[in-house]
């Protein structure tokens, strides 16, 4: 059994992200952290692999600072790292990621499971995880906050997923995708001993030619970045007793039309 | 001819609202270049939904009703949409970038190798046929402005509140296609077994108004039945069933959530506005007891009205609010309750 996890380094949440005057996106000398979300899908990865006495490799598509979140995924206790980078994917869109993300699970080969993390907040989408299930053929379960049951030699998944609605319960076959939401487990933090194993390793990169893909043309294309319109106004900070401020606040919501 | 297509999510076999944006937005995008709408409708009562359809502005419909589409699932809805913008070629399809929107666009546009722009909180038709939008990066620190094809197929997955539906016209008509499923039962392997709903709930990021709490619902001055487990926990779940809640019922608003209040305990994941939680965009936010933690922000900072209410007067949320109130959410909730309600006539 061998579980493929994907995933990047995004600016420190913390991080002042703004748009530099040559318009490229800057966040000055914050460090990078794992996705947010793909925390909860390496812990799923390495939860899934120990049930099952199986295998994980965890990929990053991207430069060289895409390496931080694959030694934090190695000293969470991943097995393998893989950072796969050519320069045509430079400025590339998602289904240039989905068609080398589905080439190197292939490379990979013999994978059962895919897990992404939600989204990415970096590119603020998600739709390169469905691409990708798509790319590879196999069966997609989104927004995944429980895996009830799984059979590798049967090749069957039950989950539970999160919905606007409520939660719904499906079965499915594998190999199959994955995202997965916050609340399907808690990650743990990486160990001394992790960390400093993770310190040490080299991370192999695979090119395009590696995984022997070329890439559709660009569909879509980012014109520029710009920074968020100010504010308007400042707080208007309402005193009085609570009924007065109630009174006053109303006033105002009122006047707002947001009532 | 040419047109833009805009798929109509359902739920239980009725549309859900926000889809009558996605429609607001195609007849906008088709005006700009003189072609019809087409709105693709599939599932449980989908020909009844045609003329609904119609009356927010579709010129076609094309419906698809067979047991196979009861309840989405990806596999045939995907074959669906795929064949069909094979067949007809549209300039754009449209859909509100819900869950099952975005997963949907997302793998009809892998399978037709077309581009896909999501989360787009603005549209416009460029002279030449390409598509210009602004989108959210960087968990909404900064905007994007993206650009597709001239030419090709183009996905756009809307964000919900950022287009307007257009006012139904009950006597508009439109021409009503039916076609068979793409997929046979037996070629989809995933199956629904059951689905749990949140009944009685607003959907958080349908909300037109959104109340919120934080780590403060532990606060509450009710004192803990004797034996609970945890009387904080206790507490904070009291606080949002019989101090948030009733301001919620009199404001028709959601409930939501900071993390620190999700973590702790204190309500359902399901709740979560944030940055691993959901991206809202009410025309009312109040957050009550929230600090305002940039994690906080990244999920509700596009709010366009934001009344913060908390003890701690230099807590951030200040900084994002319109307006305001320092002090114990326990005293200031119940008093605005109690306005809303003589104001409202309710």
């Amino acid at each position: 059994m061998h579980v493929v996890v994907f995933t990047r380094s995004t600016p420190d949440t913390t991080a002042k992200v703004e748009v530099s005057a040559a318009g490229a996106v800057t966040w000055g000398d914050a460090a990078t952290v794992v996705n947010p979300w793909d925390e909860y899908a390496l812990e799923e990865a390495i939860v899934q692999a120990k049930n099952a006495g199986g295998k994980t490799t965890v990929i990053s598509i991207g430069a060289e600072m895409h390496n931080e979140s694959l030694k934090h995924s190695l000293a969470m206790g991943l097995d393998e790292a893989v950072r796969v980078w050519d320069g045509a994917l430079e400025n590339s869109d998602s289904l240039a990621y989905a068609t080398t993300a589905a080439a190197a699970v292939q490379k990979v080969g013999a994978v059962d499971l895919v897990i992404f993390g939600k989204e990415s907040v970096d590119v603020g989408t998600d739709q390169h995880i469905y691409q990708t299930a798509r790319k590879l053929g196999w069966t997609m379960l989104s927004y995944v906050s429980k895996i009830l049951a799984v059979d590798y030699a049967a090749k069957t998944i039950k989950v539970e997923r999160l919905l606007e609605q409520g939660k719904q319960v499906v079965t499915s076959s594998l190999p199959a995708v994955i995202s997965v939401m916050k609340d399907i487990n808690e990650p743990r933090y990486p160990s001394f001993i992790g960390i400093r194993k993770a310190s040490k390793a080299v991370i192999p990169v695979w090119s395009l030619a590696d995984l022997g893909v070329t890439l559709p043309a660009a569909q879509t294309r980012v014109a520029r970045f710009m920074n968020l319109p100010p504010r308007e106004g400042k707080v208007e900070m309402i005193e009085g007793s609570p009924e007065e401020m109630a009174v006053k606040l109303v006033d105002r919501l009122l006047e707002e039309k947001v009532l | 001819m040419s047109a833009v297509f805009v798929w109509i999510e359902t739920f239980n076999g009725k549309a859900i609202s926000s889809s009558w944006e996605a429609l607001g937005a195609a007849k906008e995008l088709a005006a700009a270049w003189s072609v019809p709408v087409t709105a693709l409708v599939f599932g449980e009562h989908a020909s009844a939904l045609a003329s609904e359809a119609a009356a927010y502005g579709a010129d076609k419909v094309i419906v698809c009703e067979d047991a196979t589409l009861v309840g989405f699932r990806l596999e045939p809805y995907a074959a669906l949409v795929s064949k069909l913008v094979q067949e007809y070629a549209p300039k754009a399809v449209l859909a509100i970038g819900t869950a099952r929107g975005r997963e949907l666009l997302a793998a009809a546009a892998a399978d037709t190798n077309a581009g896909l722009l999501t989360e787009v909180s603005s549209l416009e038709a460029q002279p030449d046929g390409a598509l210009k939008a602004v989108r959210p990066v960087y968990s909404g620190k900064v905007l994007s402005e993206a650009v597709g094809t001239a030419g090709a197929v183009q996905f756009v997955a809307l964000r919900g509140r950022a287009f307007k539906a257009q006012q139904p016209d009950a006597a508009a008509q439109a021409e009503v296609v039916s076609m068979p499923p793409v997929l046979a039962e037996a070629d989809i392997a995933t199956k629904i077994e059951r689905f749990e709903e949140e009944v009685g709930t607003v959907n958080l990021t349908d909300a037109a108004i959104i109340v919120s709490g934080g780590r403060a619902m532990a606060n509450n001055p009710a004192d803990a039945p004797t034996g609970v487990a945890d009387a904080a926990v206790w507490k904070a779940q009291d606080g949002f069933q019989n101090t948030l809640q009733p301001l919620a019922d009199t404001l028709g608003a959601a409930i939501g959530a900071s993390r620190a209040a999700v973590d702790a305990g204190y309500i359902p994941y399901a709740h979560q506005v944030g940055q691993t939680g959901k991206t809202v965009a009410p025309d009312l936010y109040i957050a009550c007891g929230i600090s305002g933690a940039i994690q906080h922000q990244a999920g509700m900072r596009t709010s366009k009205v934001i009344v913060a209410i908390n003890k701690d007067a230099e807590a951030p949320i200040f900084k994002l609010a319109r307006y305001g109130l320092v002090g114990d959410l326990y005293k200031i909730v119940p008093a605005l309750t109690a306005e809303l309600k003589k104001r409202l006539g309710k």
